[in-house]
């Protein structure tokens, strides 16, 4: 019993350091500030990442960096109220803080992922950003 | 102590209902975005939804173990006040809960999404719950049978991840998106295997009664399968984020420990061939029917997730309502029907002559909820395929929006069959609710 445990804890520190470890700079304090404005209006219940998430509506992972939408798109759909999309009232900084995050968690790899490496084991290899 | 465990129950039925009564209402503005948009708009209404089913399943199991450890196992509690005051803080947290969403105050971590403050009160009554539980247990009885340890593991890691859900309150975490991230869904897979642990070891205890034989929670086979689900528990959750850049190795780890889990489904297999005959008489006995619900359930999911945790499948099934459809299944047609099993279970010991008055309509009730749970699921697969058509195997790019109104009519379907799933639950719960009501104010 005692093994298991030491072998659980230690799985868990290196899960926490090294198994998460990745090349993705820190997130700047305006982007923390937009996650929080993202998770104070609860928007994971409609809005996915990486494909976790509600599925309400679209996943949000690749937004900025998608060459028909960005920054500017990302900015007027926010107080749009378009569909079940509740009517938010944000200001221009509150606006800017959430188009900093979703343009924070962009940069940190790509979903989907239409052309991963297929291998005959079952296994995908995925794509990574920043390397 | 009965009326302890009653309350715990009696609340979990409460939470049943009114979580698939949230449950409609959000497929209803599935369907139609503008429905009770101004009031409860969906991004409060899921957060109902999923924290009073999940408080379903916790006061259940909870409930469920107080009794059995007490009235059936006849052991003496540690202490009764300590269960008290368990009882009583889990019910300031479900209110304070509710306040939380009502308010607009939210957490907004998906699936737990109340204020984060509300998760120290309810790791609090977790400690009391385990410090009851193992120093009732560890005294008074020697060579533990497999559930005794289910249950117990399933307090003790509840402990632990219910503080690891939390850790995005640490900066070392929070600032590095993909490890906070990674974390979120390395808690939520453990915690589903805590609970399970504590709803299975239910299942196996009721199995032993039913069919008196103790010898099912006993031996090498029953220890096996301990451990496959413990180390599951331990190891698998990343097959969660098999698409998420962290390093290979953890999610190859979790491929590897998932699919340890056809031994389980093979062995069922092998299982129920030898129970083909299994004695008929018993399907009068409504514990005994819920648990072969189980059965076939358990059947279904574990095609689906040993499927989706081929990384291969998962990578076209992942973000879509395929995995709803895994996620569904199991807490209700596993989880439900186990927890279901249980009541019955104890309300037939109560009270039997109430109960099988009646049967007719909890039969009724019983085929009203496993149908409209098959159509349920199948709509949710259905779906999940035009999605997963719609994201990887399109050359023109459609909108979401254009997406949506494809999968539209099979939501439809879909919010019927919740609606059918919601009065099948009605059917069921009403009469033990009454009964065990009744058995309360007679209890001491
Ligand atoms: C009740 C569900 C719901 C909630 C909550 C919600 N959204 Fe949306 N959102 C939608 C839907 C539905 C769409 C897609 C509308 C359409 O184009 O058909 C959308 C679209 C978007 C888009 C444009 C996506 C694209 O690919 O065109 C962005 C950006 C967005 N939402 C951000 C947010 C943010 C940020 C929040 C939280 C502050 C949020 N949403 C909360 C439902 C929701």
């Amino acid at each position: 019993m005692i093994a298991l445990v030491a072998m659980f804890a230690i799985y868990n520190v290196i899960v926490y350091t090294q198994g998460t470890s990745n090349s993705t700079p820190k997130m700047s304090e305006k982007a923390l500030k937009g996650e929080q404005l993202y998770q104070e209006n609860n928007c994971t219940a409609c809005h996915q990442f990486y494909g976790l998430g509600g599925y309400l509506g679209p996943d949000l992972t690749n937004i900025i960096s998608n060459k028909y939408k960005g920054p500017t798109y990302v900015n007027a759909f926010l107080n749009s109220g378009i569909k079940s999309m509740p009517q938010f009232n944000f200001t221009e900084e509150e606006k800017d803080a959430l188009v900093q995050f979703l343009t924070e968690v962009d940069q940190t790899g790509y979903y989907p992922i239409k052309d991963a490496e297929k291998e005959a084991n079952g296994w995908v290899r995925i794509k990574y950003k920043n390397q | 102590m009965k009326k302890t465990s009653f309350i715990f129950i009696v609340l979990s039925l409460l939470a049943l209902i009114a979580g698939a009564i949230f449950g409609a209402l959000a497929g209803i503005q599935y369907v139609k975005p503008d429905f009770l948009k101004e009031v409860i708009a969906f991004n409060k209404m899921r957060p109902f939804h999923v924290s009073t089913v999940l408080g379903w399943i916790i006061l259940c199991s909870t409930g469920g173990i107080y009794y059995y450890i007490t009235e059936v196992l006849k052991l003496n509690l540690f202490s009764k006040k300590l269960a008290g005051v368990h009882l009583v803080l889990f019910i300031l947290c479900a209110i304070a809960i509710y306040v939380s969403f009502a308010t607009g105050k939210m957490g907004g971590r998906e699936y737990f999404a109340y204020a984060p403050i509300i998760s120290l009160p309810i790791l609090f009554g977790w400690i009391l719950f385990g410090i009851n539980y193992f120093k009732t247990v560890v005294k008074q009885i020697k060579g533990w049978p497999v559930y005794l340890w289910m249950w117990g593991t399933g307090i003790a890691f509840m402990i632990y991840h219910l503080g690891e859900t939390n850790f995005w309150m640490i900066p070392y975490f929070r600032e590095n998106f993909i490890k906070d991230f990674t974390i979120q869904w390395k808690s939520y897979g453990s915690l589903a295997g805590c609970w399970n642990m504590l709803v299975y070891g239910t299942a196996i205890f009721l199995m032993s009664r039913i069919k008196n034989d103790d010898n099912i929670g006993k031996g090498k086979k029953a220890f096996f399968f301990y451990f496959l689900g413990l180390f599951n528990l331990m190891l698998g959750w990343a097959h969660h984020t098999y698409i998420v850049p962290t390093q290979p190795w953890v999610r190859f780890l979790s491929y590897g420990v998932s699919m340890t889990e056809w031994i389980i489904l093979i062995s069922i297999i092998i299982d129920w061939k030898k129970s083909l005959s299994a004695e008929k008489k018993k399907l009068n006995n409504m514990s005994y029917k819920f648990l072969m619900a189980t059965d076939f359930w358990v059947f279904f999911n574990l095609i689906v997730a040993l499927l989706i945790s081929i990384p291969y499948i998962n990578l076209f099934t992942h973000g879509t309502h395929i995995t709803v459809a895994h996620s569904m299944g199991t807490t209700i047609g596993i989880n439900t029907t186990i927890l279901l099993a249980s009541v019955f279970y104890i309300v037939n010991l109560e009270d039997k002559v109430q109960l099988n008055k009646h049967i007719k309509i909890l039969k009724l009730g019983y085929w009203v909820f496993n149908i409209s749970l098959g159509v349920f699921l199948t709509c949710l697969l259905l779906g999940g395929v035009e999605k997963s058509v719609w994201m990887y195997f399109t050359d023109k790019p459609s909108s979401f929006g254009q997406m949506q109104d494809k999968i539209q009519p099979y939501m439809y379907v879909f919010l019927t069959a919740g609606f059918g799933l919601l009065i099948g639950i009605l059917i069921v719960a009403s009469p033990m609710l009454n009964i065990l009501v009744r058995k309360y104010k007679h209890s001491t």
